[in-house]
């Protein structure tokens, strides 16, 4: 050693040594994958050797036979003569629906309960400090019996359903509403989809003539006639006649119109409630992360409150709020799985049902994880690129 | 990181103790000194903890008569109880040695589980229970009816068939705690609750008012229940197997626990090949010959089991229906002992 470092320093060479700690790092790190990879194929190994010794069948094959059950609400058609496939599409649609309006309904209700606790009303600002120290800290499956028992059993049966307004009925059968029928639903639609698109084009043109020439365009009078003016014109286009279909008592049950029923009402409600409660302390602590001097600045450039809150604070804010926020929008995803607790056909519910018809457990596991995990990383993919988007730009 | 380590090594444990108990059942058994059954996890007169935390049932009795078997002492078993949802995966795994709780034998479970029925202990079916209130009589008037149920059986299949062979629409509510399901059936939520019928009499009897209620008289299925073992070994499934046949037979020629000291002393050569007092019967499953006395000794025979647990002597006041001796018009037709 001492031999080494007295003489001229020679530039590093890379050998393969014990003492070079690049190396030992190296060595390390293929040691652990090597353990790894091991146990996961002797897992894999063992399981399938032990499977085929017990004559117990494997595969995804039962996915293309006849389910043979019936499930309670599908936003697609579905019979129990459908395969065991459609069935698992159906749960995991009944999932995304919950899982969707869910985020987007507590996003609106956390915003606003959030700001509420900023508020310098000593009342409002109680009121909603209470709501989110109690909503977050009852567990969550708790509330869903709640609201259930709630819908369940308070209300009439559907034979003495309230009518507060003709054609809408509240029973235990769920809430039902009239819906539009007829050939100018699609046509409405699409001027909807057409003007949203509108909307966003024009939006962007706007910003690049603002930066360029400093002059404001009124998107917001533009976007609302817009949004108005094109399904009228869709409707008119699509013979301007609309069905509305009421809901009638048949039997025991009622038929047609919208229906939301007691299960899926009680888990949005529990979960938004829940879920609010969490983001509405993400939004505070976003909002109050940026600097009072910031609102100072930008008073002293003559921005308005309110264009002082939109173009200066909340993009401030946001950058702390999306991150604690994607992991929010994940629990409400995976949250959603309680809904086996009170009868909600999602994908937990079906494939339990599946793999208790066809014995498959390894293989309806197997795809309960892969469906959360698709559904997960889309989300946290999308919130990543917004957050990037939004992030600070260094120029 | 510590927790994946920790997870890997729990699941490599897991893997390897699967391994290691995956040798005969038979041997395993006399080895440990008791027989591990799966048992329901609380139905009232098929299995059950009682006030004594003792567990009680007709299908606890097929666990005890196993054990009187093999070890001479209905005593030496333990319980596990399993849910719809556990219990094969528990008798696969090797959890238990034999499933005593309520299953329906079918060709599904026998092929691609990996499990054998070894016979049948109660004929059941699913059938329907409505408010009386309704007005009623037949489910056949249950068109666009909201239906409980809980998952995890065939239930949910046969109410689904029925409905469709009889082309009448309905909705299905799949609740999982048997509480939940029975809740939301009180609270209206549902017109009508499904399960086994023996389920919905005993279900009915915890109800407020019983007599509110009615069990409708169509059956959605048949639904042999029995108990259940691993394949690959033989000589266990002979145990399991002959272990009920020999209460059903015991029934059938009048030996009861009370009168079966003064049989041993009959002429009947049918009794005496039962009670071991000719023959080999035990030597050929690796038993005690004795292995029959000690069943119907400790346990009783099928009659007894049956009204001690589920018939008239218990809340449940099921009647005999399919379940009586074959002489008397039912079903249960135990195989000759010689």
């Amino acid at each position: 050693m001492t031999k080494h470092t007295s003489s001229v320093p020679a530039p590093p060479r890379r050998r393969l040594s014990w003492n070079d700690p690049s190396t030992r790092a190296l060595l390390y790190q293929v040691i652990v994958v090597g353990i790894v990879g091991f146990v996961v194929w002797y897992l894999v190994s063992n399981t399938l050797h032990n499977l085929s010794v017990r004559n117990i069948s494997t595969g995804f094959g039962f996915l293309e036979r006849e389910a043979g059950f019936a499930i309670g609400e599908s936003p697609v058609s579905y019979t129990p003569a459908d395969t065991y496939g459609r069935a698992v599409w159906v749960g995991l649609l009944n999932t995304l629906r919950v899982s969707v309006i869910g985020i987007v309904l507590a996003t609106l209700l956390g915003t606003l309960i959030g700001i509420a606790r900023l508020s310098k009303n000593r009342l409002v600002s109680g009121v909603a400090s209470v709501y989110v120290e109690v909503m977050r800290n009852i567990p969550l499956l708790l509330q869903l019996f709640f609201w259930y028992a709630i819908i369940t059993e308070n209300m009439p049966g559907p034979r003495q359903a309230l009518q507060p307004l003709p054609g809408v009925f509240i029973s235990n059968r769920g809430f039902l509403m009239p819906s539009l029928q007829g050939d100018a639903i699609d046509w409405i639609l699409g001027g909807f989809g057409l003007a949203v698109v509108l909307v966003l084009m024009i939006g962007h043109w706007a910003r690049g003539r603002q930066a360029a020439t400093g002059q404001i365009f009124p998107l917001g009078s533009v976007a609302v006639g817009l949004l108005l003016a094109l399904p009228l014109a869709g409707w008119m286009a699509g013979g301007a006649e609309l069905a509305i279909d009421v809901p009638v008592l048949k039997g025991f049950n009622f038929a047609g119109g919208i229906a939301l029923s007691p299960e899926f009402s009680a888990l949005l409600l529990g979960l938004v409630i829940y879920t609010s409660a969490f983001v509405a302390e993400v939004v505070r602590s976003g909002i109050q992360a940026v600097g009072q001097g910031q609102w100072e600045a930008a008073n002293a450039l003559g921005l308005p409150r309110a264009r002082a809150l939109r173009l200066v604070i909340l993009p401030q804010a946001l950058r702390v709020i999306i991150p604690p926020m994607t992991s929010q929008y994940l629990n409400l995803t995976k949250n959603s799985s309680l809904a086996v607790a009170i009868g909600y056909p999602d994908i937990v519910s079906v494939v339990n049902t599946t793999l208790n018809q066809t014995g498959q457990a390894i293989e309806g596991i197997l795809i309960i994880m892969a469906a959360y995990l698709t559904v997960s990383l889309s989300i946290s993919v999308f919130m990543n690129w917004y957050n990037q988007r939004i992030a600070l730009v260094e120029r | 990181m510590k927790l994946q380590k920790a997870l890997v090594i729990g699941a490599s444990v897991l893997c390897f103790g699967a391994t290691a108990q995956a040798g005969e059942t038979f041997d395993a058994v006399k080895k440990k000194g008791f027989v591990q059954c799966g048992v329901h996890t609380g139905l009232p007169g098929f299995g059950i903890a009682n006030s004594k935390g003792e567990w009680e049932g007709i299908d606890v009795d097929i666990c005890k008569a196993v054990a009187a078997a093999v070890f001479g002492d209905s005593t030496k078993y333990k319980t596990t109880p399993v849910t719809t949802q556990q219990r094969f995966t528990a008798l696969q795994s090797g959890e238990i040695d034999v499933l005593t709780r309520n299953t329906t034998a079918t060709l599904t479970r026998d092929t691609t589980l990996g499990l054998m029925s070894t016979g049948i202990n109660y004929y059941d079916s699913q059938g329907i229970m409505v408010k009386k209130e309704l007005g009623i009589s037949s489910a056949k008037e249950l068109d666009t009816a909201t239906v409980c149920v809980q998952p995890g059986t065939t239930t949910e299949l046969n109410l689904a068939d029925w409905f469709r062979a009889n082309g009448l629409k309905f909705t299905p509510v799949v609740i999982n705690s048997p509480d939940e399901a029975m809740r939301s059936y009180e609270g209206g939520r549902c017109d009508a609750f499904t399960t086994d019928k023996s389920g919905l009499a005993t279900v009915r009897t915890t109800l407020p008012n019983p007599d509110d209620h009615v069990i409708l008289p169509e059956d959605f299925s048949k639904e042999p229940l029995g108990p259940m073992v691993r394949q690959g070994d033989d000589e266990w499934f002979m145990v399991v197997r002959w272990a009920l046949n020999a209460m059903i037979e015991a029934e059938e020629y009048g030996v009861t626990s009370a009168n079966i000291d003064e049989m041993t002393k009959s002429d009947n050569p049918n009794i005496q090949r039962i009670l071991g007092v000719t023959g080999e019967m035990g030597k050929g499953m690796g038993i005690d010959n004795k292995w029959a006395y000690n069943i119907i000794k400790q346990v009783g025979n099928y009659g007894e089991s049956f009204e001690r647990n589920i018939g008239m002597a218990s809340p449940m006041k099921l009647e005999r229906g399919l379940n009586a001796q074959w002489k008397d018009g039912g079903l249960m037709y135990g195989w000759p002992i010689r």
